[in-house]
């Protein structure tokens, strides 16, 4: 038996900055120190904290260790594995104080999480099911199989008020009891998990499948009982092989074990998962053309009605959920629909998992209580902006959602108040952008993407997101007019309307949220030909102050235009019909007397 | 697997290695002195039998951790037990023998095992 164990982050985030090596470097020293029948190497799911990655955690002590580098090992392994000496040098700040360490939970970042949908990611091995069964995993399963019926668990999930995950809030109790009573002509029904998550920024669905893969496979199970289905699908992106390559282990476990397949707990009844990849395409996150693409065909959206609660996959009664929605099934089936929504604001009852972005301190996965402003998430949760920079908005909802400004701060974050003020909760990508961020950009930006992930099946969409496109395009350039904002958010209004799929009918709120709350700043790029963030190339220029050069010649020689010209300890300047706007002279020159305006 | 009682079955199995990640031990922690000097008179087997002992026990909220140089090396090994009950209880000379002894005794039982504690070994 171990006395002591050691977890490594497996996320793509660690991953990325180097756990393997580590989890490989920890094994050797630990067996050249003889303590391999003591200390054990877990390989866990995100912490959440990815701006410290790699992280490592060391029990039973509770040692935070971030930005381990396979150097550190040796060093951790002899003083910390051997000889009880914590390496204080390499523990996450936050959690030493005077008295030694306090515990991660008490720690700013943690403290105002609450985590249900992530509670087991970063705390078992995900690829072991011993471990998930050891946590309360499969008796949510168990438990409906054998003390309820498929009538009582929709009624439990309709009770605790939990509502869809992936952006859109449908209450998942109400999709539920449509596709079990819809249609009854005993024939097959499916259940689908959308893991296809394609919003620029948001990752939280990846970390679901690679830290906890098997409370998917649970609640798709628990929802095929519910609905009748004996059939699931989980749609999962080609571009998360993490996550990809542990559900596979997960679904072959669960297999083993007879969790999957025939006569589940000897209850006569019968599920089993298939999983499909996505090719890429942002379109297919939306029901219709996930289904339509795991159909094997061309992954295109089509009308509704019919939901897919009465004619989804082959035609069939279909259940789709989001992977967080599923996330928080098993606890709800356990803990009871009371417990549920005890936590949350009115309508929207439970946490939501968000993933921290852009220009923020604590870059990474958190999940908090429905009602939690927006001011807790990014000055305490998120450490604040870096370099003491000011706030300027929140973006969530990724392409189909808006900008949250500073006068929202206070604003309790749930699904009716972000669509109140133009925004929408969305899958929970949460971009925080500060003073250098232009707004006009930001929002050239999402429709860039959305001209792109258009899937050409509707005018609307295919035509309206181009032309809009263009339309930023030509204000960033310098070229706009007054004429063109309401142009503009003439076309946003049109494109929402006549849309076919969510994709079109949320493309255009980025413009129109930030046509809302920064309107300013639309105006000086129209009017004054400026823009004030510093980003839009176009409209800018760089100069030279003349006091402040002392005509060091730097800047003259970094300049890849040959722009720059003057003489030797003589003030310089730039020919702005030459000068291609790179910025290397700004950051070169030692005197500030660079400006860009 | 076909009942929930096979679940909870392979759950127990492991409960006591889960254990070990919970944060809040409720009170009960066996440190164990492993400087070079515990280390020399034989700590390791000590913190091993104390940790075997814990988990086969099935004990919850007992932490069983190591630390340094207590500053009486003659008397190494040496392990402090901290419960709720009795404080801080220092033993000394400690072996894999003694310490099964005193998981068993004073953490299961309640009673301090005396004759192994510093105050009657000076």
């Amino acid at each position: 038996m171990y006395r002591s164990q050691v977890l490594v982050c497996g996320g793509t985030g660690c991953t990325s900055s180097g756990s393997p090596a580590i989890i490989e470097r920890l094994h050797e020293e630990i067996k050249k120190n003889g303590l391999e029948n003591e200390v054990q190497v877990v390989r866990t799911g995100c912490f959440g904290l990815c701006a410290l990655g790699p992280i490592m955690i060391v029990y039973p002590e509770g040692c935070f260790y971030s930005a381990v580098k396979e150097e550190d090992i040796p060093e951790i392994v002899s003083e910390h594995l051997l000889k009880g000496r914590i390496v204080e040098r390499l523990l996450y700040q936050e959690t030493v104080t005077e008295n030694g360490i306090k515990p991660l939970n008490d720690t700013n970042f943690y403290k105002k999480q609450h985590r249900v949908a992530l509670r087991n990611c970063g705390v078992i091995n995900p690829e072991n099911i011993d471990e998930y069964i050891a946590v309360d995993g499969y008796q949510a399963l168990g438990k409906a199989l054998n003390e309820m019926t498929p009538e009582q668990v929709i009624q439990t999930i309709l009770d605790s008020g939990l509502r869809g995950r992936g952006g859109a809030g449908f209450p998942t109790g109400k999709k539920w009891q449509l596709a079990r009573t819809i249609v009854q002509d005993g024939g097959q029904k499916y259940v689908c998990c959308n893991a296809d998550e394609g919003d620029p920024g948001a990752f939280m669905d990846r970390s679901v499948l690679e830290g906890d893969p098997h409370v998917v496979i649970e609640a798709m199970a628990i929802a095929g009982y519910a609905i009748g289905a004996t059939q699931g699908y989980i749609y999962v992106r080609a571009e998360y092989p993490i996550a990809v390559q542990r559900l596979r282990i997960a679904i072959n476990q669960a297999r083993e074990y007879g969790l999957l397949g025939k006569n589940i707990f000897g209850k006569g009844f019968d599920f089993d998962l298939d999983i499909r990849l996505g090719a890429g395409a942002f379109v297919c996150g939306e029901e219709t053309a996930l289904m339509t693409s795991i159909e094997g065909k061309r992954g295109e959206p089509r009308c509704r009605p019919p939901f897919p609660a009465e004619k989804g996959l082959f035609q069939r009664p279909t259940v789709l959920n989001n992977v967080e929605t599923y996330a928080n099934i098993p606890q709800i089936i356990l803990k009871g629909a009371d417990w549920f929504s005890s936590m949350g604001t009115e309508k929207s009852k439970g946490t939501k998992v968000f993933a921290l972005g852009g220009k923020i301190n604590n870059t990474g996965l958190v999940e908090i209580p429905m009602g939690t402003t927006l001011r807790e998430i990014v000055y305490e949760i998120g450490g604040g902006i870096p370099g003491g920079k000011k706030f300027k908005a929140a973006q969530t909802g990724g392409p189909s959602g808006g900008c949250i400004p500073t006068e929202h701060l206070d604003i309790k974050i749930d699904y009716d108040n972000l669509i109140a003020i133009g925004s929408m909760m969305g899958s929970g990508g949460l971009i925080v952008m500060d003073e250098d961020n232009c707004m006009v950009d930001i929002a050239k930006f999402f429709l860039e993407f959305t001209v792109d992930e258009s899937c050409g099946k509707c005018t609307p969409c295919r035509i309206g997101t181009k032309r809009l496109y263009e339309m930023l395009h030509k204000i960033t350039s310098g070229n706009g007019t007054l004429e063109d904002l309401d142009k503009m958010e003439k076309l946003c209004y049109y494109i929402k309307n006549n849309s076919l799929c969510g994709l079109g009918q949320t493309a255009p709120n980025p413009v129109l949220s930030t046509l809302r709350y920064f309107k300013d700043e639309y105006i000086a790029h129209v009017v004054d030909k400026k823009c004030p963030a510093g980003v839009c190339t176009r409209l800018l220029q760089y100069k030279i102050i003349e006091d402040k050069c002392k005509g060091c010649t730097a800047c003259a020689r970094v300049c890849p235009a040959g722009a720059i010209s003057g003489n030797v300890k003589e003030p310089h300047s730039i020919d702005p019909a030459k000068c291609i706007k790179c910025g290397a002279c700004m950051s070169k020159c030692k005197f500030g007397a660079i400006i860009k305006e | 697997m076909k009942t929930l009682a096979d679940l909870q079955a392979i759950k127990e199995n492991l409960q006591s290695q889960m254990d070990l990640r919970n944060e809040s031990h409720a009170g009960t922690r066996i440190a164990v002195g492993m400087a070079t000097c515990g280390i020399a008179a034989g700590a390791r087997p000590v913190v091993t039998a104390f940790s075997d002992s814990v988990q086969e026990h099935k004990l919850h909220g007992v932490a069983v951790t190591l630390t340094g140089c207590i500053g009486l090396c003659s008397q190494e090994p040496i392990a402090e037990v901290t419960t709720p009950k009795d404080g801080k209880v220092t033993y000394v000379k400690m072996t894999p023998e003694k310490a099964k002894r005193v998981v068993e005794e004073h953490i299961i039982g309640g009673n301090v095992v005396k004759e192994y504690t510093i105050e009657n070994n000076k």
